[in-house]
């Protein structure tokens, strides 16, 4: 039983790790938007370049795990991720933008070509 | 499902509100793409060496998606906290303009600060889509109740996301493992690139998954903090140069 709540816990330093890396960081500007309410304006130049900054990031990390992938996606042959992201990425343009059909169609080529590769 | 006409006597209690509030999620598609989301989010911390605890506790303390995937991504590889701490920061500010521009929806001069924590903390670009279509059907003093129970809705799909996602990753074939892993990526490029709507935004966008591999290349440690501070940067100065002439 111990065990078992141990496996669900892990370990504690990670669970720190969470609330000073993840949750502080992160609820900082909400509870900022609390606060200040509407004294910042929308279109400001330092606002439009830390969205610029913060898409990037995101890209970034979206590319980090098409790069080095974690745990099973690394089975995954490496042209046949990108490929998946860029035939995904095609059919949500021609889809009128639809996330769904994108991510499907991502998926369906990864299957296929694992399968087809054996 | 539609929601009662707006002079409905079912808005006067609050609980039903927030019960209606909660029901709300079925009627959206964002709920699909969240629950897939989230499932990712799962698997990725499973195969990331996170504990389920974790894993949930993840969803509920930072609520923000490309936030978990941030901060899962950076620990899982081994980046120190104040790295980890400064790219969910940076990822985080969008929030900010969010929070601001949605509370003033439920907001009345009865209004008190710390009724308004809840609904900020649930605020994300999911919440803050639905607000601006859900909101105007709901009587205005009932919306704060609405707004959790729409939050708590949320929450709860992403947690059993989150639980599917982690439990399959664990025992899954290494095939359908691998296209769970694969949902996180796929999912997080299409709809920022459905949120980007200026140059600024689609610049960064290619930029930022360009830029990122070369970057990793010196393997500085502070890859993903450097390729974003100069994908974003150009974007930045371009939209401004091409304003500017």
């Amino acid at each position: 039983m111990s065990e078992v709540l141990g496996d669900f816990v892990g370990d504690w330093h990670a669970l720190v790790m969470l609330v000073l890396a993840g949750a502080i960081p992160n609820q900082i500007w909400r509870m900022l938007g609390v606060w200040l309410g509407g004294g910042l304006n929308e279109g400001s130049d330092l606002l439009l370049w830390v969205k610029a900054v913060a898409t990037a990031i995101l890209a970034g990390v979206i590319a980090q795990i098409l790069v080095e992938p974690p745990g099973a996606l690394a089975t995954v042959p490496a042209v046949l991720r990108y490929g998946a992201l860029v035939a995904g990425f095609a059919t949500f343009l021609l889809m009128r933008r639809s996330i769904l059909a994108g991510v499907v169609c991502g998926e369906v080529v990864m299957l296929a070509g694992k399968w087809w590769l054996g | 499902m539609p929601l009662p006409p707006i002079d409905s006597p079912t808005w006067n209690s609050t609980l039903r509100t927030f019960g209606w509030g909660m029901r709300s999620v079925t009627a959206t598609v964002l709920a699909a793409v969240l629950f897939a989301t989230y499932l990712g989010i799962g698997a990725l911390a499973h195969d990331s060496h996170f504990s389920l605890a974790w894993t949930l506790l993840s969803t509920i303390l930072v609520w923000a998606g490309p936030a978990q995937i941030i901060v899962i991504t950076t620990l899982g590889s081994g980046a120190s906290v104040v790295q980890s701490a400064i790219a969910v920061t940076m990822s985080a500010v969008r929030l900010f303009p969010m929070v601001v521009s949605v509370l003033p929806l439920m907001r009345t001069p009865q209004t008190k600060r710390r009724q308004l924590i809840l609904p900020a903390h649930f605020t994300a670009v999911t919440l803050w889509v639905e607000c601006h279509r859900f909101l105007p059907q709901v009587p205005r003093e009932k919306r704060i109740a609405f707004v959790n129970g729409l939050g708590c809705g949320l929450l709860c799909i992403s947690l059993s996301a989150n639980l599917i996602g982690f439990f399959l990753a664990a025992n899954l074939s290494q095939t359908l493992g691998s296209a769970i892993l694969l949902l996180t990526p796929l999912a997080f490029l299409f709809s920022t690139a459905r949120n980007s709507k200026g140059l600024a935004d689609v610049l960064a966008l290619v930029l930022g998954l360009v830029l990122y591999p070369l970057a990793s290349l010196m393997s500085s440690g502070l890859d993903i903090l450097v390729s974003g501070v100069v994908a974003g940067t150009i974007a930045f100065g371009v939209h401004k140069w091409r304003e500017g002439r």
